[in-house]
């Protein structure tokens, strides 16, 4: 539905000439119909300008962008001004804004209605559709008020109203709920996800919180030095070793109790973690678990997420039930157990940035990884 | 000078001034806001960025407000024959006021236009809003409050430069108070003439400012 290929978008200083700033470098992003996708990174790693240059409010310095089939690069034309196609492209891809940006001198109906004004929607079918769309987001009492009487909540109800009038396939969220509360965080991600599912709206949002990625997300990327270093469903990240995504959603801690023990990270991810695994464990081999840490979470009845557990004895003591895990199509890795992982691998994320999260990991040599199809212990990575 | 020798010569003072400045003021605006909008998105970073165009638009301004009134009064005198036929009365003096305010008010309207939130006016260009709908809905109406404190604070300094005018060979209040209360030593008159422009200044800014009032309380709980 979204796509970008090698999307470049250098800012050059006005004043010191020569001076540049590359947001985006070479950036390929998929986003496919239907699905909630999220790019997550730290401010300044170009999330900014990669939803900006997709509806070309940001023009790339080069690469392309296609929405819905249109190459919308192809559409610029020349200088600063839109040109009429592209703004008739524009009308179909719906926007939503981290400060809610309406119009402080119009009613919240008015606000919604602006959109239909531009596309020459008459007066009595705005006004129609307007309620139909205050109605859709829960607001059909505060048409007559004005943006100012409302809570911020409520204001990014009116704003995703008005990125819907003009019958949207797809909606960019720039940050939408960063200037929000959780408990209201939380209301406007399930209004985008119920929007995605009734309207098969495709979502396109950018965060800078994890928590919003886990709620809503099907896929994401993460985004650092204007690169894409990881992206995929959040599924498909989960069960990729060492993914530094998986590790910032579903962060785990806790250090091993004492020496002689064995920390191990496990992932839950597709059709395996519905079993109860832990307590099969548990009884097939007679030993005893701790519970060091985990993140959780059950999506449509399956749970998914990472725990860490810790087992008596050393590695090898251990390598049939771990094995054990391995069999049953979990991943399972080896923590080095200095304690919360999660903590490393932001540090680790804000010095390595550029690089992708499994050679970071290598290079620091901590927490060894083996691929879960790996069922046989591999001694070169114990230890 | 009794009240009744007074009164005629003052209600005729009083309605020249109100339509040289009313005139003016019409004029002004019709000029000042497309050449301060246009300060605006010429500008860097501005919608239809042009330097070029800026800097003589600029330019042009600030030559406009650096000139004292009385010299561009006289400096228009071809001018404003030209345009009216001829260069005394109260209709000559619509050019001469109306170029001395046009850059004064183009000024108070960049300022205004400039206050409007960037995000305003980039959430309609995701909308695919045009440039001609961009000023028509964002930036005129998120500005309304600040150019009509604009045109408030215009059409007061109108006043004062009709007076001046009145010097000229413009009619007016101005040119009364010089004629009769000042080269005839009636300080009564002179009193009368100066209270009736404070009592039209208090009402032209208490209305000014009650309008502003209307607009604010709609977006004042947004800021």
């Amino acid at each position: 539905m979204i796509t970008t290929t090698g999307l470049t978008k250098v800012y050059r200083s006005a004043r010191s000439r020569g001076r540049h700033v590359t947001a985006l470098d070479g950036v390929d992003l998929h986003v496919r119909e239907g699905e909630v996708f999220g790019v997550v990174g730290q401010s300044g790693a170009g999330k900014s300008s990669l939803i900006r240059c997709v509806n070309l409010l940001e023009r790339p310095t080069s690469g392309t962008v296609t929405v819905d089939g249109q190459d919308l690069t192809a559409l610029a034309g020349r200088g600063r001004r839109a040109g009429r196609e592209l703004r008739k492209a524009r009308s179909s891809i719906g926007m939503v804004f981290q400060h809610f940006n309406l119009l402080s001198s119009r009613t919240v109906k008015d606000n919604v209605e602006l959109p239909l004004e531009i596309l020459g929607v008459s007066g009595q079918a705005r006004s129609r559709r307007a309620l139909e769309l205050l109605d859709l987001v829960g607001l059909a009492d505060k048409a007559k008020a004005y943006p100012g009487q409302l809570s911020g909540g409520q204001k990014q109800r009116v704003g995703i109203a008005r990125a819907l009038a003009g019958d949207p396939k797809v909606l960019l969220s720039d940050e939408a709920t960063s200037a929000l509360d959780p408990e209201t965080t939380r209301s406007i991600l399930q209004l985008l996800r119920d929007l995605n599912q009734q309207l098969g709206l495709t979502v396109l949002l950018i965060t800078h919180e994890m928590e919003v990625v886990k709620t809503i997300c099907d896929s994401a990327a993460l985004m650092s030095g204007g690169r894409i270093t990881e992206s995929g469903t959040v599924d498909g990240l989960l069960a990729t070793p060492g993914s530094r995504l998986a590790r910032e959603l579903f962060p785990v801690g806790g250090a091993a109790s004492g020496p002689g023990r064995t920390v191990v990270d496990i992932t839950f991810h597709g059709e395996t973690a519905s079993r109860p695994v832990i307590s099969e464990l548990a009884r097939t081999y007679n030993i005893d678990i701790s519970i060091l840490g985990a993140a959780m979470d059950t999506v449509a009845g399956r749970q998914i997420g990472r725990m860490r557990i810790e087992l008596p004895g050393s590695y090898e003591d251990n390598v049939v039930p771990i094995g054990f895990l391995r069999e049953q199509g979990l991943q399972a890795e080896i923590a080095d157990g200095d304690g919360g992982d999660a903590k490393n691998h932001r540090t680790a994320g804000a010095a390595a940035a550029p690089e992708a999260a499994g050679t970071a990991e290598a290079a620091r040599g901590a927490a060894p990884t083996v691929p879960a199809q790996q069922t046989a212990p591999a001694k070169e990575t114990s230890k | 000078m009794t009240w009744s020798e007074m009164q005629p010569l003052l209600s005729q003072g009083t309605i020249d001034t109100l339509y040289m400045v009313l005139w003016s003021a019409l004029v002004t605006i019709g000029g000042g806001l497309p050449l301060g909008l246009l300060l605006v998105l010429t500008d860097q970073g501005g919608l239809l960025r042009n330097a070029p165009v800026n800097k003589v638009l600029g330019a042009i301004v600030n030559i406009g407000r650096s000139l004292p009134f009385m010299i561009l009064l006289i400096a228009l005198i071809p001018f404003t024959t030209l345009v009216v036929g001829t260069f005394i009365g109260p209709t000559a003096m619509i050019v001469p006021l109306s170029v001395g305010a046009i850059p004064f008010f183009a000024r108070l309207v960049e300022t205004a236009v400039r206050e409007v939130d960037h995000g305003l006016v980039e959430a309609v260009q995701a909308m695919g809003g045009s440039i001609p709908t961009i000023i028509r809905k964002v930036l005129l109406p998120q500005a309304l409050p600040s150019l009509v404190s604009a045109v408030t604070t215009t059409v007061i300094v109108l006043i004062g430069y009709s007076a001046m005018a009145g010097a000229v060979g413009g009619e007016g209040l101005g040119s009364k108070a010089v004629t009769y209360g000042f080269q005839r030593f009636e300080n009564n008159f002179m009193i009368a003439t100066v209270v009736i422009l404070i009592l039209i200044v208090t009402v032209i800014q208490l209305i000014g400012d009650g309008v502003v009032r209307l607009l604010a309380r709609r977006g004042r709980a947004a800021s």
